[in-house]
């Protein structure tokens, strides 16, 4: 382990927290909220101090192995959210500050899942509500991957730490250097943040008689958390009191930061044909048979607010946009929707959006894999003397991707399973949020979407922590676990796992 | 610049490495998928999985928008496929490694009618490397500039020369010798040798002089300057082959030792004024039956490092002439340093310096164009020369007023037939050729070498 080389990536990463805290500061001087603003000023100057002071002295020996990019990338993440939870307390609006850490954590890796109520949110300083939506989007693509393309660190090691930050089971390189891959990353992703910001503001010069309309606050917050895939909404009713027009906006733009990025690079290099691969249409497709399966079913079962077709179809669209994307912004409550329809939801959630995108779950990629595998082992049971490989896109998979994609799954679903386990002991008492719902027997669906939601990066989940409600009920203790869920879900949960193996810390004496 | 280099051996994983150390794009191609993971884990670079000379591979590698393609896969054949469809598809240089010897006296041939930028042959360029220290077995190694008029004589001090414990001030005022020293290894440090360093015993000092004077120079601090005379070669290789040929023309008399029977016969018929002995490599009674004792030169050419590296040891317990290894892998270099090995040559690193010389010259700015590159230490220290055309702006100052980087010497200037040691009031003039020793590695011009 290159402890000295973590040692000063750690620090550089303080001092880009330190700049990414300006965007709250100059949220608070526009609007005057100086008690606000004297919290994020005080936890940008430590930030600042702090990590001069630590990556103060360059190490002479700036060699990364795998092991040290995962370590680096973890260790980052954690640090990130630990500072940036800071301000919350400090400015009152979060006073406890394991809460205050689950509201960053969830906000950096693009979860929404939030412990604040709606009815406190909308009362919170501008300053406080932009932190949470610009975490979306500084998370969305990767903090480190951003440090990358500013600052030309050691240059070769670097794919390391990209690929343990980047989503999808393989990272590939748009261009010869990193850097500029990452650069380019981040170019398409702050073009099409910056489109989707003007499209919202131009709802303000439609009159649509909605209870909201965006202005520059809100399309800023808006476009952040939809570009990182993140969630957090600024209203109470996330977007459910803005123009149609504003949720249509979303949903295109919800499902395009789902595609993976190399697919827009390749577009603007005009290769089309290598840009609709084969996960991008399998994402097209399940969104497609997502939309009208839900659709159909909520408009026979006569949804309140789904009364027309077109209703209908809006709502159903949103709602799978924002799962698939794992986003989880809400325009009706689908908590209130029959089984099938929830159903669906809740198995987009795990299927999630394309790798190299800035979406969680899954991947689709992983599920082509996954499924390709499956059915290669039926026709073994029938052929077992028959050679064949996993294509895709006509390239043979290699098993190491097969076995890594397998391996993948398993630990998936082993956290998944121990962090509901865990999740049991909490004691809060389970109130039904349906109108005349059932007194008990609804926690174990809470329980295990609120984990379907964390692990997945998506925000909400269905019963007591559905798109109207709030995570705010839980104990300490499980809001730790979700914690650990959220980091690892978002960073693919290896390098979150390689933290507790003895090995990976291991040193001559 | 964009290169593209097929085939990911020790050598395309060298020129990769300093290529891309040296500010280059590169996208490398091997049909090893395992290979290309293992390279672009260790370097920035992009990698492609595929046949080297398939078209849509050269396309999926981007050879549309590329300066260079280098083909140096282990097969001749495909490298030269590779240049000739890179051609077509991109029309970018190419530079292919040909080795078989059948294709070597066709190089022009085939440069020309393919539409190759450089054909190298390694086995050639290493043999032509031996053939230069068996002229001269003081040196440890010696290259050429400006087609000879200039050496880089790198050379180690025994612990009885008379220079031991002066300054570099004081050997040069003592000997009044027109030659210029540039760096000193001891142990793992290097010096640039700056006017008050004090030699010590078994430094290795590198220099530079025209061949008269430094031949001069030697002979005043007791350094034997005559050619050898005979020399043993163990193993019959291609290098051997390449270096027998050299060799019958400088009158070297050469004895060959391989086990294989046919190689014997074929270096008979090739040369038949050599010695081709059939004998087991391996055996300590062979050389000594073979007269090690006696022999001025010793070269171990065995396809494997590890016999050259003990015969070559072996060698040296036995007699005080010169001794030639050849290692292939360039790994572990270091570790070799601490052996008492004299003169050691390594094919791969000739390949890519030849490569990088002529990737350096693609790159030149305006005024200077690169003629030569050498190492003189592996990623630490190298000699370029440049000439200087028209319109640079070191043209006519002193150079005393040049503003020069620290770690930059100009060691030498060539002006038509006269070589020039620079001093303080010499200045350059347009047409001169100048060698610079340099700390900084990647000098396209005599411009990088000025302080900004």
């Amino acid at each position: 382990m290159n402890y000295k080389m973590i040692r000063y990536t750690l620090g550089l990463i303080l001092r880009f927290e330190a700049i990414f805290l300006c965007v709250p500061i100059v949220t608070g001087l526009i609007y005057r909220e100086w008690q606000g603003l004297s919290a994020f000023v005080a936890v940008a100057g430590l930030c600042l101090s702090l990590g001069f002071f630590i990556s103060y002295k360059k190490p002479e020996n700036m060699k990364l192995y795998a092991r040290d990019g995962f370590v680096i990338v973890s260790l980052s993440w954690i640090l990130l959210s630990l500072m940036g939870a800071l301000p919350f307390v400090l400015c009152g609006a979060i006073p406890n500050y394991i809460d205050a850490l689950f509201e960053t954590v969830s906000g950096f890796t693009t979860t929404g899942s939030s412990i604040i109520p709606s009815d406190v949110l909308e009362a919170l300083d501008h300053c406080v509500l932009i932190w949470r939506s610009f975490t979306h989007w500084v998370g969305g693509m990767g903090v480190l991957v951003f440090v990358m393309a500013i600052l030309p660190l050691s240059g070769a090691q670097n794919m390391h730490i990209m690929r343990a930050e980047s989503p999808g089971p393989e990272v590939s390189k748009l261009v010869p250097r990193v850097r500029r891959t990452a650069i380019i990353l981040y170019i398409i992703y702050f073009v099409m943040t910056l489109i989707l910001f003007f499209l919202l503001l131009f709802d303000g010069s439609i009159d649509s008689g909605a209870k909201h309309t965006m202005g520059v606050f809100d399309a800023a917050c808006t476009a952040f958390g939809t570009a990182g895939t993140g969630g957090f909404g600024i209203k109470g009713d996330s977007i459910a009191s803005y123009s149609p027009y504003v949720q249509i906006i979303c949903t295109v733009f919800m499902l395009l930061f789902s595609i993976n990025f190399n697919s827009y690079y390749l577009i603007l290099r005009s290769k089309l044909r290598d840009a609709f691969n084969s996960e991008v249409r399998v994402f097209l497709v399940i969104v497609a048979v997502a939309i009208t399966a839900i659709s159909v079913n909520i408009y026979l079962t006569e949804i309140e607010g789904a009364a027309t077709v077109g209703e209908a179809l809006r709502h159903a669209a949103f709602s799978v946009a924002s799962l698939i994307s794992t986003s989880g912004f809400a325009t009706l409550d689908f908590n209130l929707w029959p089984d099938f329809s929830k159903l669906i939801l809740v198995m987009i959630m795990f299927i999630g959006a394309c790798a190299g995108s800035t979406g969680g779950g899954i991947k689709v990629s992983r599920i082509i894999i996954l499924v390709k595998g499956m059915i290669r082992e039926l026709g073994d049971l029938i052929n077992p003397r028959r050679v064949k490989k996993i294509t895709i896109d006509k390239k043979p998979v290699g098993s190491e991707v097969v076995r890594s994609v397998n391996a993948y799954l398993v630990t998936f679903v082993l956290i998944f399973a121990g962090s509901v386990l865990l999740l049991s002991f909490d004691p809060y008492v389970y109130t039904s949020p349906m109108p005349g719902g059932e007194v008990d027997g609804g926690k174990l669906l809470t329980n295990f979407t609120a984990v379907t939601a964390c692990i997945n990066n998506i925000g909400p989940g269905l019963d007591m922590v559905g798109p109207a409600a709030n995570f705010a009920f839980f104990s300490p203790f499980s809001k730790i676990v979700l914690i650990f869920d959220m980091l690892a879900g978002r960073l693919e949960l290896f390098p979150m796992l390689l933290l507790f193996a003895p090995t990976t810390w291991k040193r001559k004496q | 610049m964009k290169i593209i280099i097929v085939g990911c051996g020790q050598v395309g994983t060298t020129l990769a490495a300093q290529l891309n150390a040296e500010g280059n794009d590169i996208t490398v191609i091997d049909t090893s998928g395992e290979k290309i993971k293992a390279i672009t884990n260790k370097i920035d670079v992009m990698g492609v999985v595929g046949n080297g000379a398939s078209h849509l591979t050269q396309q999926e590698a981007g050879v549309k928008g590329a300066d260079l393609l280098i083909a140096v896969t282990d097969s001749d054949e495909l490298n030269l496929l590779c240049c000739v469809i890179a051609k077509k598809a991109g029309n970018c240089h190419t530079i292919a490694r040909v080795r078989d010897h059948a294709y070597n006296n066709e190089a022009s041939y085939l440069k020309d009618e393919l539409g190759l930028a450089m054909v190298i042959n390694p086995e050639l360029a290493t043999a032509e490397e031996i053939a230069r220290v068996l002229r001269f077995p003081s040196a440890l190694s010696i290259e050429t500039f400006s087609k000879g008029r200039v050496e880089l004589i790198k050379f180690k001090l025994p612990e009885d020369s008379p220079i031991i414990g002066k300054s570099v001030k004081e050997v040069i005022g003592l000997y009044k010798y027109d030659v210029l020293f540039c760096t000193a290894e001891r142990g793992d440090d290097v010096y640039i040798t700056k006017g008050d360093f004090v030699f010590e015993a078994k430094d290795v000092i590198s220099m530079i002089a025209p061949p008269r004077r430094a031949a001069a120079f030697f002979k005043k601090i007791n350094f034997s300057t005559s050619s050898v005379k005979d020399a043993i070669i163990v193993g019959g290789g291609e290098i051997t082959h390449y270096l027998c040929s050299i060799c019958e023309g400088d009158g070297i008399s050469l004895k060959v030792i391989d086990d294989n029977p046919e190689v014997c016969n074929r270096f008979a018929e090739d040369f038949p004024k050599a010695t081709v002995i059939l004998g087991d490599t391996g055996e300590q009674e062979t050389l000594l039956e073979e007269g090690i004792h006696d022999t001025d030169a010793f070269v171990a050419l065995t396809g494997s490092d590890e016999e050259n590296i003990i015969l070559s040891l072996f060698a040296r317990t036995q007699f005080d002439g010169k001794v030639v290894t050849k290692i292939n892998r360039l790994d572990f270099d270091e570790v070799l340093q601490h052996l008492e090995l004299d003169t050691v040559v390594y094919p791969k690193n000739i390949t890519s310096n030849i490569i990088l010389r002529y990737v350096r010259s693609m790159k030149t700015k305006a005024g200077s164009n690169m003629e030569t590159l050498y190492t003189i230490i592996p990623g630490r220290v190298e000699a370029c020369e440049f000439r200087i055309s028209e319109g640079s702006p070191v043209i006519g100052k002193p150079l005393s007023q040049l503003r020069l980087k620290s770690d930059v010497l100009i060691a030498a200037i060539m002006r038509g037939r006269s070589v020039i040691t620079p001093r303080g009031n010499d200045t350059i003039q347009a047409g001169d050729s100048v060698i610079l020793v340099s700390g900084a590695m990647g000098l396209t011009g005599i411009t990088d070498a000025i302080e900004k």
